[in-house]
């Protein structure tokens, strides 16, 4: 099978590591990745913000650097959740996109029928199911189905999961003191479970609770989940 | 009132209160999905309300016309105010006609709004209010923080405390030796406003139903203050927002199963009290009815923003939402806080102050208030839309932000510039501070360290590896 990878803004320029892993995990279970190098955005800060007309561009272009895939996969449940949800709404071509768009544990459990990858990751961790991906896409438990079947895993339960972290894009930046109140608690339960790494699907969610957790020097990391997936006994991820 | 960021500085920072707000959210959050789970139809119900809602909307007029009817023939009489300030007018010369000096209040949400005690007091009429939060907000010359619980914002030491101190100026005392208890607590509330309720001739309330077709309105409640206020003064006058009304009694019915365990996770309110016109010898002789108008039709004029007037006021979206826990319900600034506040509030009063415009942006677009909203009111959706107009508008900021959000897009829209850039901030990461200055980056770095750049962005590393 031939996929797209939409990489993602953040990734791209942030977290590359996060697009080395899902491409090698993609490969890996046979899958042949191509990266369209006119993707971009999606447009989600824009839009969020409100800003509809500054969005319309980015839309334009991630529907034509995805044209003629019929599967594209991305290790984001937020970028994925705006070209479902809110891509209909900029017209019917950019409604074609929706559809054929899968976030990354989404198209390994529904397309590829996978839950166990091969991975090998011998951490105790904890999942932190991102909002977008948990409310707009109904992720449901594919990500912790994925994760149980990691050998040497150890799933621990997170007290209050399913609460914001306090990212949500620019309310970050205009509510700080709610934001950072938000952050404060998900790390203080993510604390409590015990783990060594804070698993979630959305890296814009980790860049602000491990942002936190490196300003309190914590013993525990935030990391994508495609990383813990990608990682192997003949190569483990660092 | 400051912006919506500012206000909610002052809650985060204070910790009794958020203590305060967190236990009292989350306890009413797990009986509410306790409660909700217990019907296995409940997608059904959520569907029907929200269909029932938007189907009234659309005929409003019709169905105004058709209650007003009713209300007349059965003895009522309806006043139609199209702002505050006319509404305020109506019920005060109503009031005065009776030769009253004082009322007593079940709580309504449409009152406050409008500010009709702050009102009457200035015309000399003394408006007590009988629910027990609110009470205790009027007691302690405070703002209700909650749609369902105003007082969410106390604990029981504090009420105590107001209790001692300020009975005894409005009336009957508290008890000598009153302590924090809550039945001890309950029967000080009890004592002093069985005097009211025995004196008072006027009645005012709100109303969470008014059914078209007969011409019924209905309050449910759980005290029991509002069956003593609705039926044991000789005039009642009821302010209700024109969006209250539903066809018919068939109608209701989705409402009186969804409305309570939503907001007080019951299976059903202990007193649900129905009023029609009025009967000889039962209940108040006089009854006034005032539409209350103040920004509901311009709201339902606008095609995305009209959901917002589905609202029953559960209450559920707020003791759901992550951002009303830390912000607390004064933050908002006015009397409908937390999500739903921020959407309705900039559609009944407009944008043009500073709170207002902030109150789009006054959540994380996490949709915790949409998943338990028993009408289905698409909460996140209705913020977007309204961060779109705020920003159209141009107020404070919003045309640099706009700038900002037009060059970030170009860059965006040029991948060869974008790399460029990102190219250029991973060969300079070895110099990047931790924390930065300038709008934006001074937030975010106030409270999380910036991630360490990756040595190459994504793209490259594609470029040599796989291509």
């Amino acid at each position: 099978m031939r996929v797209a990878l939409f990489v993602t803004c953040v990734n791209d320029a942030v977290f590359p590591s996060t697009g080395v892993a899902t491409v090698r995990l993609l490969e890996r279970l046979g899958v042949t990745v191509d990266f369209p190098a006119a993707q971009s955005c999606c447009g989600q800060p824009q839009f969020n913000t409100g800003y509809r007309t500054e969005t319309e561009p980015l839309v334009r272009r991630t529907v034509r650097a995805f044209e003629g895939y019929d599967h594209v996969v991305t290790p984001s449940g937020s970028c994925a959740a705006m070209v479902r949800h809110h891509y209909p709404s900029f017209g019917t071509e950019a409604g074609a996109l929706a559809p054929r768009v899968h976030e990354l544990t989404e198209f390994l459990v529904d397309v590829l029928g996978v839950t166990d990858v091969g991975a090998y990751f011998p951490h105790r961790v904890t999942y932190h199911p991102s909002c977008h991906g948990l409310r707009l896409l109904g992720l449901g438990e594919r990500p912790r189905r994925l994760l149980e079947a990691v050998k040497g895993l150890e799933l621990v339960e997170l007290p209050g999961a399913e609460e914001c972290c306090g990212f949500g894009g620019t309310f970050a930046v205009k509510n700080p003191d709610v934001s950072a109140a938000m952050g404060a608690d998900k790390i203080t339960n993510a604390l409590s479970t015990g783990a060594e790494v804070l698993c979630g699907a959305d890296n814009s969610c980790l860049l602000h609770v491990g942002g936190m957790l490196r300003r309190q020097d914590a013993p525990l990391r935030a990391l994508h989940i495609a990383e813990i997936l990608a990682s192997t006994e003949e190569e483990p991820w660092a | 009132m400051p912006a919506f960021p500012e206000a909610a500085r002052e809650a985060v920072g204070n910790p009794t209160l958020r203590a305060n707000l967190r236990h009292a959210t989350h306890t009413i959050r797990d009986k509410r999905a306790r409660a909700v789970a217990e019907l296995d139809d409940w997608a059904a119900l959520r569907e029907t309300g929200k269909r029932i809602k938007d189907r009234t909307l659309r005929q409003l007029d019709t169905y105004l016309l058709q209650l007003e009817e009713a209300v007349t023939a059965a003895g009522g009489t309806v006043h139609w105010a199209a702002d505050a300030a006319e509404a305020n007018r109506i019920v005060t010369e109503l009031v005065r006609a009776t030769g009253e000096t004082e009322v007593v209040k079940v709580k309504s949400m449409a009152t406050q709004e409008i500010g009709l005690n702050e009102h009457l007091a200035a015309e000399g009429i003394a408006a007590y209010e009988t629910d027990l939060a609110e009470l205790i907000v009027q007691l302690g010359d405070d703002r209700p923080s909650h749609i369902l619980v105003p007082a969410i914002h106390r604990n029981r030491g504090e009420i105590r405390d107001i209790f001692r101190e300020k009975m005894g100026s409005w009336g009957r005392p508290a008890p000598e030796g009153l302590s924090d208890a809550p039945a001890e607590l309950a029967e000080a509330a009890r004592l002093h406003l069985r005097e009211k309720f025995l004196r008072a001739k006027v009645g005012i309330s709100g109303a969470n139903f008014m059914v078209a077709e007969t011409g019924t309105l209905v309050v449910v409640e759980s005290e029991g203050n509002g069956r003593m206020c609705l039926t044991l003064p000789e005039t009642l006058i009821s302010v209700v927002g024109v969006e209250k009304v539903v066809p018919t009694w068939q109608d209701l019915e989705v409402f009186l199963q969804t409305l309570p365990r939503s907001s007080t996770a019951e299976r059903m309110n202990p007193y649900t009290s129905m009023w029609t016109g009025t009967t000889d010898g039962d209940g108040p002789g006089t009854f006034h009815l005032v539409l209350l108008d103040n920004g509901r039709t311009d709201a339902l004029a606008d095609e995305v923003g009209r959901q917002a007037l589905r609202c029953i006021r559960c209450s559920a979206c707020l003791n759901v939402c992550p951002v009303y826990e830390r912000a607390g319900g004064h933050a908002y600034g006015s009397v409908y806080p937390g999500p739903i506040g921020a959407i309705l509030t900039p559609q009944l009063r407009g944008t043009a102050s500073e709170v207002d415009a902030s109150l789009p942006y006054a959540s994380s677009l996490c949709g915790a208030c949409y998943e338990v909203c028993p009408v289905a009111i698409d909460i996140p959706e209705v913020l977007v839309h309204l961060r779109g107009k705020v920003a159209e508008e141009g107020g404070k900021g919003h045309r640099l932000e706009r700038a900002a959000i037009k060059a970030s897009t170009w860059v965006l829209d040029h991948p060869g510039v974008l790399a460029t850039g990102e190219r250029l901030a991973s060969a300079t990461r070895k110099l990047h501070p931790k924390r930065l200055p300038g709008p934006g980056a001074r937030q975010w770095t106030e409270s999380r360290d910036l991630p360490e750049l990756p040595a190459e962005p994504f793209r490259d590393w594609w470029r040599k590896n796989r291509t």
